[in-house]
């Protein structure tokens, strides 16, 4: 899984990192960290949740 | 359980359509929605879609994309306008507003909320050109078509979170606004007066004419086209537009007369279950959340609508296989962007506001609200994003005062 975040659709409502935070870190400074890109597979779960709950959809994941 | 039906097809619903087949469901989903549109995101119609940013395909549900991808029969345009449930059994038949009746053995209600009008003061008002409500794409589209001629003052009748959010994107597009506030604070069901008055001040160093303790008297017209308002302290002002945000109704005269509790809403136990083979989900759903204490809520709520449409989905699964589940009992969570703000609650705002971090007039703090037995019931950022989510998880964790100053402060 490869997760791709469209920065310009990102608002940085943080909802992600509250969901899977091994793998999505807003900061201080407001702006989203992916903090790894190709997540393990038990975090697979999580990380399809927090990209539908994404208020902007600015989460997309590449299953291949 | 082989005939779903789903009435309401904006995001609880779609979310609960989506969810049935990822649990396996085979049956037939019917998703009943009375807006001529695929499903589409509500929060950008104040904002982004208003300001001209985003489109309508740009706007669109990511589950509706592909409208084919998890095999919904679709009834879109339609209205249901009657209920039959047959108390037990848990089947029945919703009536749709061309005459069709769908027989069901599982339902879904999702039907939402409409904004409430000028009706019961002066309802000449509402049919005259430049008069908008705002809750659903078509009202967006004249809204937009109204501010892109660029009128020359907008009266926004309501602070909430609608009025504010208009008002923050009209100033935006350099249009002149007046905003009317019944209250003395606005926002009084949500926050408290002092976060509602950084709101007030907030429109005000953007030049908005906010009118507190004020309500409109009434809209006045010439051959049918908007000319003034009248406020209640007599001062007439001249407006080529208004909008109308003073709240919303929820959508349940359909279901009047089926046997289902209504109560400012549709009344579900504290698993979202309304009756036998019938859940709840979203705006027009009434439910005790037991993490809040025994009272009900309805919560009218971008991410709610998501949780409880998924939630939902599955509630009903497990009824249909006699399966028990745990109660919903989610800490809500909202956001609203007005100018260059982030406004973020998680919880309820039940309680003694405390300012943890940063001051209640600088552009980024966070405020958390604590009741009697020191537990934190909500967390309120501006600016905060970070400190607003992880305010969810420590109302979630039943919080103390003293661990929310240490963690967010």
């Amino acid at each position: 899984m490869k997760v791709n975040v469209d920065f310009d659709l990102c608002e940085s409502n943080a909802v992600c990192m509250g969901v899977a935070p091994e793998v999505f870190e807003v900061r201080d400074d407001d702006f989203l960290y992916v903090l790894d890109e190709n997540p393990p597979a038990e975090l697979h779960a999580k990380v399809r949740e927090a990209a539908e709950r994404c208020p902007k959809q600015a989460i997309s994941l590449d299953e291949g | 359980m082989q005939q779903i039906v789903i009435v309401g097809a904006s995001l609880a619903g779609l979310t609960a359509a989506q969810t049935f087949r990822r649990q396996g469901f085979d049956g037939t989903i019917t998703l009943v929605g009375d807006e001529a549109h695929y499903p589409y995101d509500r929060p950008p119609l104040s904002k982004g879609f208003l300001a001209g940013r985003d489109d309508e395909a740009k706007i669109r549900l990511r589950a509706a994309i592909d409208p084919d991808e998890f095999g919904i029969d679709w009834r879109l345009g339609q209205r249901a306008v009657a209920l039959y449930h047959d108390g037990e059994q848990g089947s029945g038949r919703v009536t749709l507003s061309e005459g069709e009746e769908i027989p069901f053995d599982g339902l879904v209600i999702a039907t939402g909320a409409r904004p409430r009008t000028l009706n019961e003061t002066h309802p000449e008002g509402n049919a005259l050109a430049g008069v908008h409500l705002l809750r659903s794409l078509d009202d967006a589209r004249a809204l937009r078509s109204t501010l892109d001629s660029r009128p020359g003052r907008l009266v926004v009748i309501g602070a909430g979170f609608i009025g504010a959010e208009v008002a923050a994107t009209a100033r935006e597009l350099g249009i002149e606004v007046c905003l009317v506030e019944a209250a003395a604070a606005p926002l009084g069901r949500v926050l408290d007066a002092d976060a509602g008055m950084a709101i007030v001040d907030l429109h005000r160093s953007h030049g908005v004419d906010v009118r507190l303790d004020t309500t409109v008297a009434d809209v006045v017209g010439d051959s049918g086209v908007l000319d003034h308002v009248v406020l209640s302290d007599g001062q007439s002002l001249e407006a080529s537009a208004v909008v109308v945000g003073i709240g919303v109704v929820p959508n349940t005269e359909w279901i009047e007369g089926s046997g289902l509790t209504i109560d400012d809403g549709v009344v579900a136990d504290s698993t979202c279950l309304a009756a036998p083979g019938v859940v709840v989900a979203g705006d027009v759903a009434r439910w005790p959340n037991r993490r809040f204490g025994q009272q009900s809520m309805r919560i009218e709520q971008w991410d709610n609508a998501l949780e409880m449409g998924t939630y939902a989905a599955k509630r009903l699964l497990a009824w249909a296989e006699g399966a028990e589940v745990e109660d919903f009992q989610p800490v809500p969570w909202f956001w609203s962007d007005q100018y260059d703000r982030k406004i973020q609650l998680a919880g309820v705002a039940n309680g003694r506001p405390e300012v943890v971090q940063g001051a209640g007039d600088e552009s980024r703090f966070v405020q958390i609200y604590v009741g009697d037995d020191d537990q934190v019931s909500g967390v309120l950022s501006w600016n905060r994003p970070r400190q607003a989510v992880m305010g969810r998880s420590l109302i979630g964790n039943g919080a103390s005062s003293g661990e929310a100053r240490e963690a967010l402060g």
